[in-house]
């Protein structure tokens, strides 16, 4: 009954989903009025190379061939498809001739590094504060909290991590201005690199953890609320219950469930925010190699980095939506 | 007006339309700039705050006071055009599906929701590559518009679904009103408060993507916006050298704008339906 119910319908959704994004990601470019073959060509001689004749006509032949810009609209379409599922993403134009395929996959564990941590803490102790703030909400210290997450809850990610740069990085130099880890050294599992790697991370971390644990604290505080005037809460107080057994294993367990649903919702939203605290802490993850390629016009790299994104936040979201009956034991989804 | 003083009373819709006030009246100062915002060199470089130039100058040699006078008015003509347009398309999205129903209903449930899984950002970020010689403040505003309403329509096809079947619905097509009649004479003032709150929040979507935009370098970067002002204190490294008051000036107003949104935004909803201010503040 799951797999009829419930699992195909939202397979062939996530299915859809993925076919309609990458399907768009083709088509606007090829729909809007310009010749990205041309404006290449043409960014290539504004940055002062100068090109033979002859040279134009074979780069304007090679990248013909390398943008897949061959034959009528639906043959470019099954032969963009068709490279795609072998997992050729094309090769990027500006570090030629690398696949972008390995720029991402290098570029991959330090974003996933990232945003797994924060997100995973965010969330936990975002929810878990705010579980507690929601129950007890006449107290000072809930008051005190719900002010600082109002203030906090608007900034976006790029203005708190200037902020945050310039006060740790810049004033009182605590951390470094920016990178993943110091410059020159090789990645590797030794306790000296992760040390290094950690206080590197710290800034671009800290900024996305706490704009994130403000936005889940202030939702569970009104989901507490609401849930605190439940009658199985009143009954539990009645029964004698013990108030801290009340607050974890009734109210926060019961006013998870949006919560989830909102973590699979703003996934999307996660991801391209830590894109841009990347660029500003020049940290080496997929946002800064989107940052260069948009500087260097390398139209391969960004249409491969979003279609990987594509992929993987659907893919992100439906792993949570799954997840979901585990969660909450009143759905099996019959 | 008896509304208007009812919402003013909450400190959060005080400080927020006030600070809103503050914001549109040094947008105003604009008109009387001695100076072309779109001309460099005017003034020395680099110059600290001081009584002639009271929040210093920058390094293309602009006045920052009222080069920001400039920028604040095009960020929120940009917010306003994507605002505007977006709740357009979400009020007849959100009305023709949730009246329709059926096959229309799922169909434009299911793009609304593809635009919502789909990490936008990027995508926009694409787009704006392609077009960026053309990307001006009304092409802008649209190009956020046409992004924007997914969610808002959603919200929008779920309070027509509700007031579908509610008894008046019934008498007025009973008594032979046309659909078009119905659902925009009927069904608009329950719409029109909850247009206005998604308006502020989708406002200051906007205004946040602009800026990310232009820190990405993908707007015309010679026309004064918050986001461009912030690109070009990255592009000689403000930060490194020492030139504080150049970014202070759009982090400052930005930080102000986006809490005043917000603040307003979140005291609407509050006023409207308490109970239902979960969802709205969990839409983002």
């Amino acid at each position: 009954m799951f797999v009829r119910r419930y699992l195909i319908p939202r397979l062939i959704q996530y299915v859809l989903v993925i076919l309609l994004g990458i399907t768009a990601v083709f088509f606007i470019p090829r729909l809007l009025p310009n010749d990205p073959v041309l404006r290449t060509v043409a960014e290539l001689r504004a940055r002062g190379s100068t090109l033979e004749p002859g040279a134009v006509d074979k780069i304007i032949a090679d990248l013909t061939e390398m943008y897949g810009l061959e034959g009528s609209m639906g043959e470019q379409y099954w032969a963009f498809w068709g490279r795609l599922l072998r997992g050729d993403l094309g090769v990027s134009f500006f570090q030629f001739p690398t696949p972008v395929l390995r720029l991402i996959t290098t570029a991959l564990p330090w974003t996933l590094g990232l945003l797994l941590t924060t997100t995973i803490l965010a969330w936990g102790i975002g929810n878990l504060v705010g579980g507690f703030a929601g129950y007890y909400s006449n107290r000072r210290w809930s008051h005190l909290l719900d002010t600082v997450a109002m203030v906090l809850r608007p900034i976006p990610y790029y203005i708190f991590a200037f902020a945050l740069l310039l006060l740790f990085a810049y004033v009182v130099r605590w951390f470094p201005v920016s990178g993943g880890a110091t410059l020159g050294r090789q990645p590797s599992f030794s306790w000296a690199f992760i040390q290094d790697m950690l206080w590197h991370s710290f800034l671009p971390a800290f900024s996305i953890f706490i704009l994130g644990a403000a936005v889940w604290f202030q939702t569970m505080k009104l989901v507490v609320q609401n849930v605190n005037g439940e009658s199985f809460v009143f009954y539990a107080k009645l029964s004698g219950v013990q108030e801290s057994k009340i607050v974890s294993r009734y109210v926060i367990r019961n006013a998870l469930l949006p919560q989830i649903t909102g973590l699979g919702l703003s996934l999307g939203l996660i991801f391209s925010g830590a894109l841009i605290t990347e660029i500003v802490f020049s940290y080496p993850g997929l946002g800064t190699l989107l940052y260069n390629a948009i500087i260097t016009g390398d139209y391969n790299l960004i249409m491969g980095i979003t279609v990987f994104s594509i992929v993987a936040i659907t893919t992100a979201v439906l792993i949570v939506d799954l997840l979901y009956p585990f969660f909450d034991p009143r759905i099996r989804y019959m | 007006m008896k509304l208007f003083r009812d919402l003013l009373r909450d400190y959060r819709f005080a400080l927020g339309f006030w600070a809103l006030c503050l914001l549109l009246f040094f947008a105003a100062l604009s008109f009387g700039s001695p100076y072309d915002p779109t001309v460099w060199g005017e003034v020395p470089r680099d110059q600290r705050p001081s009584a002639e130039y009271w929040l210093g100058t920058d390094s293309n040699g602009q006045d920052i006071f009222w080069l920001a006078t400039f920028a604040v008015r095009n960020s929120l003509i940009i917010a306003l055009i994507a605002g505007v347009v977006s709740r357009i398309v979400a009020v007849v999205v959100g009305m023709v599906a949730g009246y329709r129903g059926h096959t229309t209903d799922r169909a434009l449930m299911f793009f609304s929701d593809s635009l919502l899984v789909i990490p936008l950002f990027l995508v926009i970020v694409m787009l704006a590559m392609l077009i960026r010689s053309s990307l001006n403040l009304v092409t802008l505003g649209l190009l956020l518009a046409f992004f924007g309403w997914a969610w808002d329509a959603r919200l929008i096809r779920s309070q027509i679904l509700s007031l579908r079947e509610r008894e008046f619905t019934q008498t007025s097509i009973l008594s032979g009103a046309n659909t078009l009649g119905l659902v925009f004479n009927e069904y608009m003032p329950y719409i029109t408060p909850l247009v206005f709150s998604t308006l502020i929040n989708n406002m200051a979507w906007a205004i946040g993507l602009e800026i990310t935009l232009a820190i990405l370098g993908l707007l015309d970067l010679s026309i004064p916006t918050l986001g461009t002002m912030l690109y070009w204190a990255i592009n000689y490294q403000a930060i490194l050298l020492g030139r504080w008051w150049w970014l202070m000036t759009p982090i400052t107003i930005s930080l102000l704008l986006f809490v005043a949104l917000y603040w307003l935004s979140v005291s609407i909803s509050v006023y409207l339906d308490p109970r239902t201010r979960v969802q709205r503040i969990g839409a983002g």
